[in-house]
């Protein structure tokens, strides 16, 4: 780890001007992420500005959506009576990441914004793009299990390793940020960015621009939701796959439906056309394999994880089995 | 065997005796110990897999701020023990040249240490590390077994002895297996494992004087590294002190002396003041040894009705370059069924990688995977319950060394745990019983390991207040040595347990070799036995001396004078009681003490001695994404007595865990295009966390085995995870049908 140097601030707009005044500085939250990759090198910020003093933890309800503040705890999320209320699938999804005390001190923004878990990002001796761009990927011909099969470039394969975003792409959230230009509003599947050539860049947010909170329409997925992760243990480990599922049934017809997928991409994976391919439908185990045969349609896999043409569409037809008759 | 330990209700078992101290971090550990004008050490690891430094660029590193050395072979003083031998004085002995530290500018595996970085702070030394610049003359490596098991070879030690345990065995037809009516045919491999305990691989090096060394050292063996660093540094053992106190959890890779601690040793030297150096988590993948990589092969005949006819087994194991790591994989294949044809061929694999070592059930652990898998393929081939087939294949007596055994009970462990698993339930046709979704299977496997026993010494003081200490250089790497020798003493004196204390770690204590090989309380139990019965004769004669009333003592067994409510009786009898303090008054003495060795003895020629364990799993496995939930575990041990009932069914749910992580998890991969490690973190090198594990039922036959030492005890550490991965990978295939020959198994593995 390099030496740094470290402030805190307590309002979006002096933690704007505090990393826009330095050369090389990022915003720290609840560091479960940024500090390990400091202590191994990985990211060299000369700067760490403190944002959790600004108050931005909040959680509520306003008009039609429910608002999120990026540095309320993963924890206090998935804990919020209005989130299991309203949004079942985002609680699930929250606790089905990390563990209890990594948890109680990541905050929605960082968990955003957590990089890659791909095993060549983390060795500094190893080549990859995303860290030194140029370096080559070493995962592309290397141990690639746990890597992308969906919008993956010959730069890079990896994929995004957060539980909560497969939640809030499936249900349709809005990043809010402020920067130096000002306030965004940013749809959450436009948030993240497929490799293409620059796989330094993990996604949207410019430079100097602070996540202020994420917006949820309130659109009653209230009941027959699931998220399912398949993981290579019981607890504490990333997803092999993983499926965010929301169905409105009526009378056993499927009348609207949202449809994720995590482990698959370098962004949270929107399953658009497996979704039309629901609605109007009955919640049927048949119309389920339909939907998730449709759901990897272009899937190209690796020489480690080809497995995921079978795990994957069998974890959308369970998460939606869950969802329909949910336990 | 009724109950499970921890379903009993009022079961007495002393509490650790060292409990607190470890809760309320009390305990110091190697990394713990403050000494005034302390720095600290980081390595710098080779990012080449093969070849030599070209170059070392440290000048950045040592301008840092507080950095006092950056070493390495261009700058290291000499060890003078390099010098005076090639053979670097190892224990355990491997053949070959174990790998020196900063000797030379040749690099044998990737992650090898290269340099040293000594500064005043952990964060400036890892600063400074991180600012040395290595330029390498790269060479071909080969770290790909697949790729490259064809050049594998007979290790050194069956080539110059052909009793070796690694040598070429046959008993019987050669070639029966070709005329087997029924065949079984398989390949098992295991990935390479890493120990991994808790605690990180620490040391504090500490030159007292010019000649004189102090290491408070995460060893498994105090007095074996005294020895060690004695010969490497070319000084009188006395001088050469070894602490460990405590150590937390070690599985192997404390057995052996490793680069990093000469790397401090060496540090301390230069810098002239106490070292402290902690391996990364990273660095414990290739710096402290590992369970190799093997590759197994089975060939099993049997009759129709279920008798064995023949086992041909075959196992490459991989080790490194410099080093010829062995280990007995194919022992328990020679002993465990009655066959009366078997072969077992053992070959060595050198790759440019660091040298294996011994892990929890060493060898045994990797062999029972592919024996006891195949014991089930073959029962299921046949159409007999696995434990039907193993009762028709049972052995009465040692077949390999064609000797009695000294006891064994695996029999009644098959009866425990058939009924305490639910075995009735279990169909012999894979996916018969399912639980909504969930495929649920039942399996068995069979563990065994020898009941060893090596010298050991106790040196035993007993005070006017009749307080006992005791104090042996042995180590407790975590199964509860102090709790069970106490628990011996008292037993053997009729003290009060908290009135004894045991002090180990010590290499200044009385003799003791390694904790390994489930060997401590066979071996030390009996010299704290001995100890205890020394002084009680010492007693007996001071009293008898009295005359009176306490003649009598004079006639009394040893065995039969114990402390009553504190006071010294002969048991059984309405002797005189004799208040200690008084005695010693009378004597004008304050103390007696007394030091006894004790070793093995003749029957180890006369009787085959193992322990032996059966593990039962009920496994879950979803019908559709493959998820693996291991529902119920119940261990059954044939372990001799059970000294301290607590901390043995400690060991044995510890060792169900690892066979857990065995089983489902533990690999740790190479990318051969680097010779590299990518999975060498927590994060990626899976163990399993508590939802994992299921309540595991513990039981023990509880017999003693005094042939095998006078404690009667057989040792369990090992056996704890021998066989447990096979009954996992039998469940699953109960579950499923599916075969899986390859660990870890995992989801995807299973669609
Ligand atoms: C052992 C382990 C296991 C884990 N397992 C899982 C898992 O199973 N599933 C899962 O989803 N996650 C998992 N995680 C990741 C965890 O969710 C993230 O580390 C966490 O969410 C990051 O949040 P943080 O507040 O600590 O971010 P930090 O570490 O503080 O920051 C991360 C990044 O976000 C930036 N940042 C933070 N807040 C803002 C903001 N408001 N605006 C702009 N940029 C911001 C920082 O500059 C930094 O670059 C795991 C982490 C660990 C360490
Ligand atoms: S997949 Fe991406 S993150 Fe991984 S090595 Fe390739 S470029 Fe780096």
């Amino acid at each position: 780890m390099i030496q740094f140097q470290y402030v805190r601030t307590s309002t979006p707009k002096a933690a704007v001007d505090a990393v826009s005044k330095a050369q090389n500085a990022r915003f720290i939250a609840g560091g479960t992420n940024l500090v390990d990759l400091m202590k191994r090198d990985i990211m060299k910020p000369e700067k760490l500005v403190d944002i959790n003093n600004i108050p931005l933890k909040g959680i509520e309800q306003q008009g039609n959506k429910i608002v999120i503040g990026a540095l309320a705890l993963n924890s206090q999320v998935a804990d919020n009576k209005l989130v299991q209320e309203k949004l079942p699938l985002l609680s699930q999804s929250l606790n089905a990441g990390a563990s209890a005390q990594i948890r109680n001190m990541a905050t929605v923004g960082g968990n955003m914004m957590q990089r890659t878990r791909c095993n060549y990002f983390y060795d500094t001796a190893m080549p990859c793009n995303k860290r030194e761009p140029g370096s080559g990927c070493g995962a592309l011909e290397g141990f690639n299990r746990m890597h992308a099969i969906f919008g993956t470039s010959e730069k890079c394969i990896a994929v995004h390793p957060s539980d909560m975003c497969i939640a809030l792409v499936a249900l349709d959230a809005t990043v809010v940020t402020t920067g130096p230009k000002g306030e965004r509003r940013i749809p959450f599947s436009e948030f993240h960015r497929l490799p293409g050539d620059n796989p330094e860049k993990d996604n949207n947010l410019m430079e100097n621009e602070l996540i202020t909170a994420v917006e949820i329409p309130d659109n009653a997925f209230t009941r027959n939701v699931h998220y399912l992760k398949i993981r290579d243990r019981a607890s504490y480990a990333f997803a092999v796959v993983s499926v965010a599922a929301a169905l409105h049934i009526e009378n056993n017809t499927i009348k609207d439906a949202r449809l994720a997928m995590g482990g698959v991409s370098h962004k949270p994976w929107r399953l658009t056309g497996a979704e039309k391919a629901l609605i109007g439908k009955p919640a049927s185990e048949e119309t389920f394999r339909n939907a998730a045969n449709i759901a990897m349609e272009g899937a190209k896999t690796f020489k480690y994880n080809a497995f995921k043409l079978k795990l994957g569409p069998n974890t959308i037809v369970q998460a939606l089995k869950n969802a329909a008759e949910p336990v | 065997m009724n109950e499970a330990f921890f379903d009993k209700k009022d079961y007495k078992s002393l509490d650790r005796v060292d409990g607190r101290l470890k809760v309320t971090g009390a305990a110091r550990y190697s990394a713990e110990y403050q000494l005034s004008g302390l720095v600290y050490a980081v390595l710098v690891e080779s990012k080449i897999a093969k070849g030599t430094i070209k170059s070392i660029d440290s000048k950045a590193a040592e301008r840092a701020p507080g950095v006092l050395a950056v070493i390495s072979h261009v700058n290291a003083i000499k060890v003078p023990g390099y010098q005076t031998s090639n053979q670097h004085p190892s224990e355990p002995p491997v053949n070959g040249q174990p790998l020196r530290a900063f000797y030379d500018n040749n690099v044998y595996y990737n992650g090898q240490p290269v340099a040293v970085v000594v500064a005043s702070t952990l964060e400036k030394a890892q600063y400074g590390a991180s600012l040395v610049k290595i330029q390498y003359e790269k060479e071909q490596h080969k770290t790909d077994f697949d790729a490259n098991m064809e050049s594998a070879v007979l290790p050194a030690q069956a080539k110059k002895n052909p009793k070796s345990p690694v040598a070429d065995y046959s008993r019987g037809d050669k070639n029966a297996f070709a005329n087997a009516p029924v065949k079984i045919d398989a390949e098992y491999v295991l990935p390479t494992e890493v120990h991994n305990p808790m605690e990180l691989q620490a040391i504090t090096a500490h030159w007292e004087a010019e000649d004189k060394l102090t290491v408070y050292d995460k060893v498994q063996g105090t007095q074996p590294t005294q020895k060690q660093f004695a010969k490497e540094w070319n000084l009188p053992p006395e001088n050469v002190k070894v602490i460990a106190t405590f150590v937390g959890g070690a599985f192997g890779n404390g057995l052996h002396n490793w680069p990093h601690e000469t790397a401090a040793i060496i540090a301390a030297k230069q810098v002239k003041k106490p070292v402290k150096l902690v391996l990364t988590r990273e660095q414990m993948f290739t710096m402290v040894g590992y369970r190799p990589y093997t590759w197994q092969k089975i060939q099993m005949g049997a009759t129709k009705d279920g008798k064995l006819v023949a086992i041909n087994h075959e196992s490459v194991g991989q080790t490194s370059s410099y080093e010829e790591f062995t280990e007995s994989t194919l022992q328990q294949t020679r002993m465990m069924y009655a066959s009366p044809n078997i072969n077992t061929r053992y070959r060595i694999l050198k790759l440019d990688v660091s040298t294996p070592i011994w892990m929890r059930g060493p060898g045994e652990a990797t062999g029972a995977f592919a024996l006891e898998s195949a014991m089930d393929e073959m029962a299921f081939s046949l159409n007999i319950d696995p434990i039907e087939f193993r009762l028709m294949n049972y052995t009465d007596s040692d077949p390999d060394k064609q000797l009695p055994w000294s006891t064994k009970y695996l029999k009644e462990c098959y009866d425990a745990g058939k009924e305490k698993i639910g075995w009735e339930k279990r169909k012999m046709q894979p996916g018969s019983v399912r639980s909504g979704e969930w495929l649920v299977g039942y399996g068995m496997g069979t563990g065994t390991f020898g009941a060893n026993r090596g010298v050991a010494a106790v040196r035993a003081e007993l005070d006017a207040e009749g307080n006992l200490l005791m104090q042996c250089a042995i180590t407790d790497i975590g199964p509860g040595t102090g709790t069970a020798m106490v628990q011996i003493a008292s037993n053997t004196t009729g003290i009060a347990t908290d009135k004894i204390t045991f002090q180990l770690g010590n290499s200044q204590f009385p003799k003791a070799g390694n904790q390994g090989g489930s060997s401590t309380v066979n071996s030390v139990g009996p010299a704290v036995q001995a100890a205890c019965n020394a002084l009680k004769e010492q007693l007996k004669t001071m009293i008898a001396s009295n005359g009176g009333s306490q003649a009598a003592f004079a006639s009394a067994k040893t065995d039969d004078i114990l402390f009553v409510n504190g006071q010294i009786q002969i048991a059984g009898s309405d002797s005189a009681k004799v208040d200690i303090g008084t005695l010693f008054k009378q004597n004008n003495i304050r103390k007696i003490e007394t030091t006894q060795e004790s070793k093995p003895d003749e029957n180890r020629n006369k009787y085959s001695m193992y322990a032996f364990s059966m593990h039962f799993a009920e496994v879950h496995v979803h019908s559709l994404t493959g998820q693996i939930r291991v529902k119920k575990v119940v261990c059954c041990a044939d372990a001799g007595t059970i000294i301290s009932p607590k901390t043995a069914a400690n060991q044995m749910i510890g060792g169900a865990t690892g066979g857990i992580g065995m089983a489902l998890m533990e690999s740790a991969i190479i990318d051969h295009r680097f010779g590299r490690y990518v999975t060498k973190d927590f994060a990626e090198y899976h163990v399993p966390v508590h939802a994992d594990v299921p309540h595991v039922e513990v039981f023990f036959v509880n017999k003693p085995d005094t042939l095998a030492d006078p404690v009667g005890s057989k040792g369990l550490g090992e056996i704890a995870i021998i066989g447990v991965a096979p009954a996992i990978a039998n469940a699953i295939f109960n579950a499923t049908g599916k075969r899986i020959r390859e660990l870890p198994i995992t989801p995807d593995k299973l669609i």
